[in-house]
């Protein structure tokens, strides 16, 4: 035991005097929530808008009035003609243009139809689309308070609900992410790196000629990084909750413990790369490539797994932050228990079992 | 004097390749023994073995009275190990490299002070004990490490190569603290380069392809080859190998 704090704390020593190690545990988390939380909102707003209104009337007017209004548009000077909204577009001033034939309110009075046309810019299908049903919606409900009071029998209005996320806050779905994310990097990186370093120093050896256990040696490397990791979960919620109003809705303690059961499998990850790399730029490599590209992208808080391709899904069933990102969800925005996350549960044990037997077998593979 | 190293047709294999190919010989309490070798002759892997980082594929061994292939755990109890990498944490300063290094062989804390202070006052740190080693000079460094070495009062201290890229005079230095060492009766395991550290030791055996060719005293060896320095010796010995240095 004794022997056990004496390399603990040298671990910490290293970890405090090393100003890379220090800025990758605890400035990653802080850069990290920023950037998810204000920089990638995939909220879209302020989209620049042109009208070519050709008719001039009542009607157009009040339609150009609501959208100069709403918060999600912002209206540039007006076209002139077809060729201006052509050129307006080319400077790439505005994503979207409305434009009115020019007799919009006689036929909308006269026969009770009339035609807009929305122009919108999709080198960007995404936020074209988002632009495409703001104006919709817009122009939907003008139409329907025209009606009010006339004799319109059958009207079906939709009432949305956005369940778990009522205001659409965009970081809720980023937060359990980035969660995700950093304990793979602090975890599975710094661990391998730290125990790479000491293959390089040399260091390694004098420790397997020492009494201690090659398997303690592997223990207290990753106990360190096991502890800091908490610190920074705690930064890391401190941080969503104050600065991007995002509330853990769960149990805290069931969240904290499923962290930790993700953190010992990302750390077992950090030692089985540790075992087959000989230089800290190996490893560092490793981690970053094989673990945090495929997290990023196949985890699910990016891009929807369900629209990718089979090999890739395929491939995301083998990822632990896969599970991890599924329980913060579950546990943290949608407030459900252990029963709702158990089977994911079990299958980061059953990873975390798989991967510590492998390093530590590896591991003493090499000393026979 | 009693054996503290035993070996007998000790072998390693690596397929068909014999690393170590059926050596004996014993090493007394408290004897400086050389163990000489071009590179690939077999070193490395029969200082592994008697450290207890590796098995042998045949023969026998005892370290310290116990067996290399059952009792491990207790061999790394009583041996120590400097490697030519000094194998000191940059990070840490002096004296916490030296807690540290005490406390994996769990040394009591108490004991800990109380040999750091003896250890800064022989080797005249000073206020350097409380420097990051990565500040302290390679001389220094080197003989921080062979004290860290002893500082769990081994039976035994392995050396690989511990004098690598370091110059003469703190070579000779270095030399003094090993003769120091052996006085207080550690035994004094060391590989080397240089023959000039050849002839310090009290008996010095010679590998050549796996097999040890000659063990015996400097003087004893250099009289039987008729040479003059133990570099000749060598020579005529590591001329005959047939596996290229790797």
């Amino acid at each position: 035991m004794k022997q056990f704090l004496s390399f603990v704390r040298k671990e910490f020593y290293h970890v405090f005097r090393d100003k890379r190690t220090l800025l990758l545990l605890f400035g990653l988390p802080v850069v990290q929530i920023l950037i998810f939380g204000y920089a990638l909102n995939s909220d879209v707003k302020n989209i620049g808008i042109t009208v070519l209104d050709n008719a001039h009337d009542v009607p157009s007017q009040q339609i150009m009035n609501r959208i100069g209004q709403s918060e999600y548009f912002i209206v540039r000077e007006p076209a002139a003609d077809y060729n201006d909204v052509q050129s307006i577009f080319k400077e790439g001033r505005v994503k979207c243009a409305v434009v009115f034939g020019p007799s919009f309110g006689e036929e909308l009075y006269r026969s009770g139809k009339a035609q807009v046309q929305i122009i919108t810019d999709a080198s960007d299908p995404n936020n074209a689309k988002i632009a495409f049903g703001y104006l919709t919606a817009l122009i939907g409900r003008y139409q329907q308070e025209m009606n009010v009071g006339s004799a319109m029998p059958y009207v079906i209005s939709t009432e949305t609900r956005m369940l778990y996320n009522e205001e659409q806050n965009g970081s809720l779905n980023f937060i359990p992410g980035v969660i995700a994310l950093i304990f793979m990097i602090v975890c599975a990186a710094l661990t391998s790196v730290s125990v790479v370093r000491e293959k390089e120093l040399g260091t390694m050896e004098v420790l397997l000629v020492s009494p201690f256990r090659p398997v303690m040696v592997l223990i207290s490397k990753a106990v360190p990084y096991l502890l800091l990791s908490l610190i920074n979960f705690v930064v890391i919620l401190t941080m969503s909750y104050y600065l991007l109003d995002v509330v853990v809705r769960g149990s805290m303690l069931l969240l904290l413990s499923e962290s930790i059961l993700y953190i010992i499998t990302c750390l077992s990850l950090g030692l089985l790369i540790s075992n087959v790399t000989t230089s800290q730029q190996a490893a560092m490599l490793i981690s970053m490539m094989a673990m945090m590209l495929p997290t990023v992208l196949l985890t699910g808080f990016m891009f929807p797994l369900e629209n990718m391709p089979l090999p890739f899904q395929v491939i995301s069933h083998a990822l632990p932050s896969r599970y991890y990102y599924i329980i913060v969800k579950a546990v943290m925005l949608k407030g459900l228990g252990f029963g709702a996350v158990w089977k994911e549960t079990l299958i980061l044990a059953g990873m975390s079992v798989f991967l510590l037997t492998v390093a530590l077998k590896r591991f003493k593979v090499r000393l026979a | 004097m009693s054996t503290i190293i035993q070996c007998k047709d000790l072998t390693k294999r690596f397929g068909e390749f014999k690393a170590v190919d059926g050596i004996s010989f014993d090493v007394s309490a408290g004897e400086i023994f050389g163990f000489l070798g071009a590179n690939g002759a077999g070193k490395t892997t029969a200082m592994r073995i008697l450290c207890g980082l590796s098995y042998p594929t045949s023969g026998e061994a005892r370290v310290a009275g116990f067996d290399v292939y059952k009792q491990q755990e207790h061999i790394k109890q009583h041996i120590g190990y400097m490697s030519q990498k000094f194998s000191l944490y940059d990070h840490l300063t002096v004296l916490e490299n030296i807690e540290f290094y005490g406390g994996v062989y769990g040394v009591s804390r108490a004991e800990i002070k109380r040999r750091s202070d003896v250890l800064v006052e022989r080797l005249d740190l000073g206020d350097n004990a409380k420097k990051l080693v990565a500040s302290i000079p390679l001389g220094w460094k080197q003989k921080l490490a062979f004290s860290v070495a002893i500082f769990h009062r081994p039976k035994i201290v392995f050396l690989d190569e511990p004098t690598g890229g370091v110059d003469p005079i703190t070579r000779r230095n270095f030399w003094e603290m090993i003769y120091q060492a052996a006085s207080e009766g550690i035994t004094v395991f060391v590989t080397t380069h240089y023959m000039d550290e050849a002839e310090y030791c009290d008996r010095i055996s010679i590998m050549v392809d796996g097999r040890i060719e000659a063990l015996d005293s400097p003087s004893q060896l250099k009289s039987r080859f008729n040479a003059d320095s133990m570099d000749e010796v060598f020579h005529r010995l590591a001329r005959a190998a047939q596996r290229g240095s790797d």
